[in-house]
């Protein structure tokens, strides 16, 4: 799936976007290994509060989620469960080479190779892990995106939401739940 | 009460907003600075405030939305009550028995909002905030029973009006000194600033409260919080440090106050909340009795000391 970069907002989505752009407030899934280059990021060394960015307590109130590394099948359910939780507009940066193809468990039968498949990628960054340089480098990337209109991951996803619902079923497989919510 | 009442209240609403918003923006650089970092734009309360507006929101109910909006129209209801320097809105009605109850239509709103989404870290957090508003309401309102049996009034520009003119000497805080160190302690705790945070703590209870808001709810609640601090600190001040003669000396000094709460915010750690409530009721309680029975029975405070 490409992701078409046309640009298509009125006056008004331009607008919010600038305000969406200079206050990304993240969502981070730091169940791979990436969480101890955030620390660093966010302290007094690269402070990336300068830019508007910061971290929030819960996907409702997050803009970007930030998957660092790799992601188990059991984690990947957890992480649609929290993307469709966020509101929209909404924007997912993959951290890390596990996110992009695998990494060293290209060929783990717990993980899941590409994020893509599952959910609307905006940005990559890319790295072993990527160092907190690379972040902030990444996320000037992602502000840019926001400001043209490019990163539009979340319409994506509604438009095509039949091939990511597929993809996930074929991943997750079905379970089947018996309490008194699910009958 | 005329038409223009409403207008005049109209404007203190948006010159409030523009103000207290502006002043939390320059206290997150503050707070980077005593962290070493360079800090956000001065301008980013702004910009996150309306990029919470722009946004889409999840509703979890009749109950939720409604609180958002009682909530955030009765503190600007009480907004309006607040004199400044002397100016008010609608005069003779800056009791600060009509500003605590009006106060508590918001209060209530936002529990209920917060109860009605259903989460339990929010209802965890609404519990700890009540309990929270009960530490610290116990001491200040002993103090502030105190100078209103004192002074005959309960009126905030009267008593505000009486400690001007003599300097700092006059200020509240300086004739009667231990009830000014709880009115700042329990002002720590009316703002939720640490170490009485215990009710927002994001990494233990994921920002309780706010834990469901998202979009356009958030922003609401945003902007309610800039009410609400505006209100919180504007009683302190006219109650304790004179209020101010004219609109720059009162804005000055509310700035400076607001950001001492936020310093000694940046260099404290969180209380849990049983502890909040034993610290509240043991030293400040004691010193609000302790100021209580001194002005009652001595007359000192009322009097000036020298």
């Amino acid at each position: 799936m490409v992701l078409d970069k046309k640009d298509d907002r009125n006056v008004w989505e331009k607008i919010g976007d600038y305000f969406s752009a200079n206050s990304i407030w993240m969502k981070w899934y730091c169940t791979g290994c990436g969480a101890i280059e955030m620390p660093p990021t966010m302290t007094s060394r690269f402070d990336m509060e300068r830019l508007g960015m910061g971290p929030m307590a819960t996907p409702r109130q997050a803009d970007v989620l930030l998957i660092t590394g790799y992601l188990s099948t059991k984690t990947l359910r957890r992480v649609i469960y929290s993307y469709e939780q966020m509101n929209s507009p909404r924007f997912i940066v993959a951290f890390g080479s596990c996110t992009i193809n695998g990494g060293i468990y290209y060929d783990s039968y717990a993980t899941i190779g590409r994020l893509d498949k599952y959910l609307p990628v905006d940005l990559y960054i890319s790295g072993c892990m990527p160092r907190p340089e690379t972040i902030m480098n990444g996320f000037s990337g992602l502000i840019e995106m926001i400001k043209k209109g490019e990163a539009k991951g979340w319409k994506h996803y509604q438009e095509n939401y039949e091939w990511y619902k597929k993809n996930q079923l074929d991943s997750l497989g079905k379970i089947i739940i018996e309490d008194e919510f699910h009958e | 009460m005329n038409v223009m009442n409403f207008v005049y209240g109209f404007i203190v609403l948006v010159c409030v907003f523009i103000f207290q918003t502006t002043l939390t923006g320059l206290n997150r650089k503050v707070t980077a600075r005593l962290q070493k970092r360079y800090g956000a734009r001065w301008y980013q309360q702004f910009l996150d405030i309306f990029k919470a507006l722009r946004k889409d929101s999840t509703s979890h109910g009749w109950v939720f939305d409604f609180g958002v909006i009682m909530a955030l129209g009765g503190i600007m209801a009480t907004v309006i009550f607040i004199p400044v320097a002397g100016f008010q809105a609608f005069p003779g009605l800056d009791n600060v028995f009509v500003i605590s109850y009006l106060l508590a239509v918001g209060m209530l709103g936002m529990a209920m909002s917060a109860a009605g989404s259903g989460n339990p870290w929010a209802s965890i957090g609404v519990a700890r905030a009540l309990t929270n508003m009960l530490a610290y309401d116990v001491p200040l309102m002993i103090v502030i029973f105190t100078m209103i049996f004192a002074f005959d009034s309960s009126s905030l520009s009267e008593i505000s009006a009486m400690q001007q003119g003599m300097g700092i000497l006059g200020w509240n805080a300086i004739r009667m000194p231990l009830g000014g160190i709880v009115a700042i302690i329990a002002l720590l705790g009316m703002l939720g600033k640490k170490p009485f945070d215990s009710f927002i703590a994001p990494a233990e209870i994921a920002s309780g409260p706010m834990v469901e808001y998202g979009g356009k709810h958030l922003g609401f609640m945003f902007i309610l919080h800039e009410f609400m601090t505006f209100i919180e600190v504007s009683i302190i001040l006219a109650l304790f440090f004179g209020g101010g003669a004219t609109i720059w000396e009162y804005l000055l000094k509310y700035a400076i106050l607001y950001t001492f709460t936020n310093i000694i915010s940046g260099v404290m750690p969180r209380f849990k909340i049983d502890q909040a409530v034993k610290y509240f009721f043991k030293l400040p309680l004691a010193m609000a009795i302790i100021q209580g029975l001194v002005v009652i029975f001595t007359g000192l405070g009322v009097t000036l000391w020298f």
